[in-house]
């Protein structure tokens, strides 16, 4: 805890290659804006899911409806949220679960690790989990000797990489088809079944080969890790939402299952659901429905593990909760359709944002979770233009840009006084205020022309670095324009009263 | 203090500003279920644009016999309590393999992929997303058997079949397994580009009984 009493999360501990605190998010991004075959990854990707998306969206003729009630069940459930995941965790333990309360981060882990010890398992099969991923489980099992190996096809590209997640529904969303052939090609024999010699860069052909991966790790996997997407609070029903069916593998082959859940993945109800059924998959894969959802209620006698386990973790979000302005941030089901709509992380990509909640919902999310202690989680809240598309696109009505705007206030109230922004407006003060003051001011931008233009342009002013370093400032022009003014009387024989013309247009 | 009591206290410090008189239900629905005219040709329609193969029939043991020979199934594996006369017009060089772990005769997950494939029956089906959904009741089985084979053909009477999520919510019991399915198993994750096929069936023909 720090001297404030904030108890803040600790997401990112285990993604050692994404997390750099010390890096704000211009200079991260930096790298990636450099990186064209990246930016045209990212370009083609989101391109694609905002067309899908607006399709389905667009067919449905209750979408506002939905997203309101999607927005109001939300409020509905942090407003009482104690009295939710009490309830939730009485129906969780009817049906034959064990439930399990993590503080933080660590305490997951741990809970988590002792669980997989206790069956003497020394690996997991993991379904897709930010939850996971937030509390860095992989690395924590891999120092307690268990390999967590990830299931879903873009978390096992970004796993069999040695890579960062890059986007909250599609993780290697930063690669392309030929760059995964060649993680396949040099990494799937020493996690397991090799990739074919011959494998071609066809999508199916790749989806193919990390079938045939896994399939084997299935049929013997004793242990899985799941997150889960919702949680029933008045029947404990948990619900896995995917594509592939490494989840339904995960979720009904092994003998035991640990579930780890965020204590915002409550609803209150059964039928809330069919808000949430309806305007996730259209969100996040911009499908009318995604292929696999399946729903438990703790152990199932005959059917699926009998050994489930149900970890609800805080870290952090009862920070967020506490904030009555930013509260609303935990309304977020996870759909990424704010990422896709954004012009920032459309060309940044998400590993500049150091988090692994990238986009316009990481930028709010983050800095509420870890604490704006760091440089990078300072710099989250100004990676936006404040446009507007993620709240209009979000399917639960976050207002992304008001709490932008709300974080920006409470870092600049936390930071030191701008004195050098009360210098620069004092100095324009007296110059702007006096004609022979700003006459010798305008001859030393002839001078500093010549000192600071190079390809006509400036960049890397040595003042204002942090404004200068990702903008360029417009060329200087040769003379201001009241030395023009004055030279073009002299001419024509005019004072001033001839109109705008551009040089040479007058006569 | 445990960590239990830790979270619900921070939870309760966090909430101090909410009014305890508020309602519990304040969410407004103002939406409904989609309407379509013809709920069974819509749901055909749906179920095929997302790459099932679809067959309507009146004849169903004859439908899912065809599929079963046009699909090259040998070994075939069913729950125990499937209705015996789906089943009727299956070939004698079909090998039919019955799970009932009730009994101690679940096949173990290697078993069950050595399957060619598995017939159901469902629960509900869902015009407006083109959906079938398993509770894993009489004739579907657990939710192993309808996972591993590669080839899943599930068989919907009419009736069955409803306009929209929420009508199939209020069908659902959520106290039982419920396996929701919407075309066979898919990845969007190379590209976005979607493509059939990856670690659940991936042939799904769903057989719609008038």
């Amino acid at each position: 805890m720090t001297a404030s009493g904030r108890h803040p999360g600790t997401i990112g501990a285990g993604e050692g290659a994404l997390h750099h605190p010390d890096v704000d998010f211009p200079h991260a991004a930096a790298t990636a804006l450099a990186d064209s075959q990246l930016r045209a990854n990212l370009g083609h990707a989101t391109a694609t899911i905002r067309d899908k998306r607006a399709a389905v969206v667009a067919e449905h003729p209750h979408w506002h409806g939905l997203r309101a009630a999607g927005a109001g069940i939300k409020d509905d459930v942090l407003a009482r949220l104690d009295v939710h995941l009490e309830e939730l965790e009485r129906q969780l333990q009817a049906g034959g679960a064990t439930v399990h309360w993590a503080a933080d981060a660590t305490e997951a882990n741990t809970i988590i690790t002792e669980l997989v010890r206790a069956t003497g398992a020394t690996e997991v099969v993991k379904v897709k989990s930010m939850t996971t991923q937030e509390v860095g489980l992989n690395e924590a099992l891999a120092a307690a000797g268990i390999a967590a190996w990830e299931t879903d096809l873009a978390e096992l590209i970004v796993q069999l990489g040695d890579d960062a997640p890059s986007h909250i529904l599609v993780p290697a969303i930063h690669r392309n088809r030929a760059e995964v052939r060649q993680v396949f090609l040099d990494h799937m024999a020493s996690a397991g079944i090799a990739a074919p010699a011959d494998l071609s860069d066809d999508p199916a052909e790749l989806a193919a080969a990390a079938r045939t991966h896994l399939r084997d790790k299935f049929l013997s996997a004793k242990v899985a890790v799941s997150g889960a997407n919702f949680a029933v609070a008045e029947t404990g029903t948990l619900a896995v939402v995917e594509s592939e069916g490494n989840g339904r593998m995960c979720l009904t082959l092994p003998d035991t299952l640990i579930s780890l859940v965020g204590i915002e993945k409550v609803v209150p109800t059964w039928r809330d659901l069919e808000v949430f059924l309806q305007t996730l998959p259209r969100s996040s894969t911009g499908e009318r429905m995604n292929p696999y959802t399946s729903f438990w209620n703790g152990v199932h006698p005959g059917d699926g593990p009998q050994d489930v386990h149900v970890v609800l973790l805080d870290n952090g979000r009862t920070d967020v909760l506490a904030d009555t302005v930013a509260r609303q941030t935990l309304r977020c089901i996870r759909c990424s359709a704010c990422l896709n709509v954004c012009p920032v992380y459309e060309r940044t990509g998400g590993h500049a944002y150091g988090s692994v909640y990238p986009g316009p919902i990481g930028a709010v999310l983050t800095p509420q979770l870890r604490g704006i202690d760091t440089p990078l989680d300072k710099s989250l809240p100004f990676a936006s233009s404040l446009c507007g598309a993620c709240e209009e696109a979000c399917p639960v009505a976050i207002e992304i840009p008001d709490l932008l705007v709300h974080l920006r206030t409470k870092i600049a109230d936390e930071a030191p006084r701008y004195d050098l922004q009360k210098a620069a407006f004092k100095a324009m003060k007296a110059v702007l205020g006096d004609p022979d003051r700003l006459a010798r001011a305008e001859r030393g931008t002839a001078v500093a022309r010549r000192v600071l233009s190079r390809s006509g342009r400036v960049a890397g002013l040595p003042v204002l670095p942090s404004w200068t370093t990702t903008r360029d400032v417009p060329d200087l022009p040769e003379r201001s324009f009241r030395a023009w003014w004055a030279a073009r009387a002299d001419v024509d024989g005019v004072d001033g009263d001839a109109g705008p013309c551009a040089p040479g247009e007058g006569s | 203090m445990s960590s239990r009591e830790v979270i619900l206290g921070r939870i309760r410090t966090a909430l101090a500003d909410v009014d305890a008189a508020r309602p519990a239900d304040t969410a407004a629905r103002v939406y409904a279920s989609q309407s379509v005219d013809d709920v069974v040709a819509h749901f055909c329609e749906m179920v095929a644009d997302y790459r099932a193969t679809v067959h309507r029939t009146t004849d169903a043991a004859t439908t899912v016999a065809a599929v079963l020979a046009d699909e090259v199934v040998s070994r075939l594996v069913v729950a125990s309590d499937l209705a015996a006369d789906l089943l009727a017009e299956v070939g004698a060089d079909v090998e039919v393999v019955v799970d009932d772990p009730g009994k101690g005769v679940g096949l173990s997950a290697r078993d069950l992929d050595t399957m060619d494939g598995v017939v159901t029956t469902a629960r509900v089906g869902i015009a407006a997303t083109g959906t079938v959904v398993l509770d894993h009741g009489t004739g579907q089985g657990r939710r192993a058997l309808t996972l591993v084979p590669d080839l899943h053909v599930c068989v919907v009477r009419v009736d069955q079949v409803v306009a929209d999520v929420p009508d199939a919510v209020a069908l659902l019991d959520p106290r039982r397994p419920q396996t929701w399915i919407s075309g066979p198993s898919a990845t969007s994750d190379i590209e976005l580009d979607r493509v059939e096929g990856v670690h659940g069936p991936r042939r799904l023909h769903v057989v719609v009984v008038d």
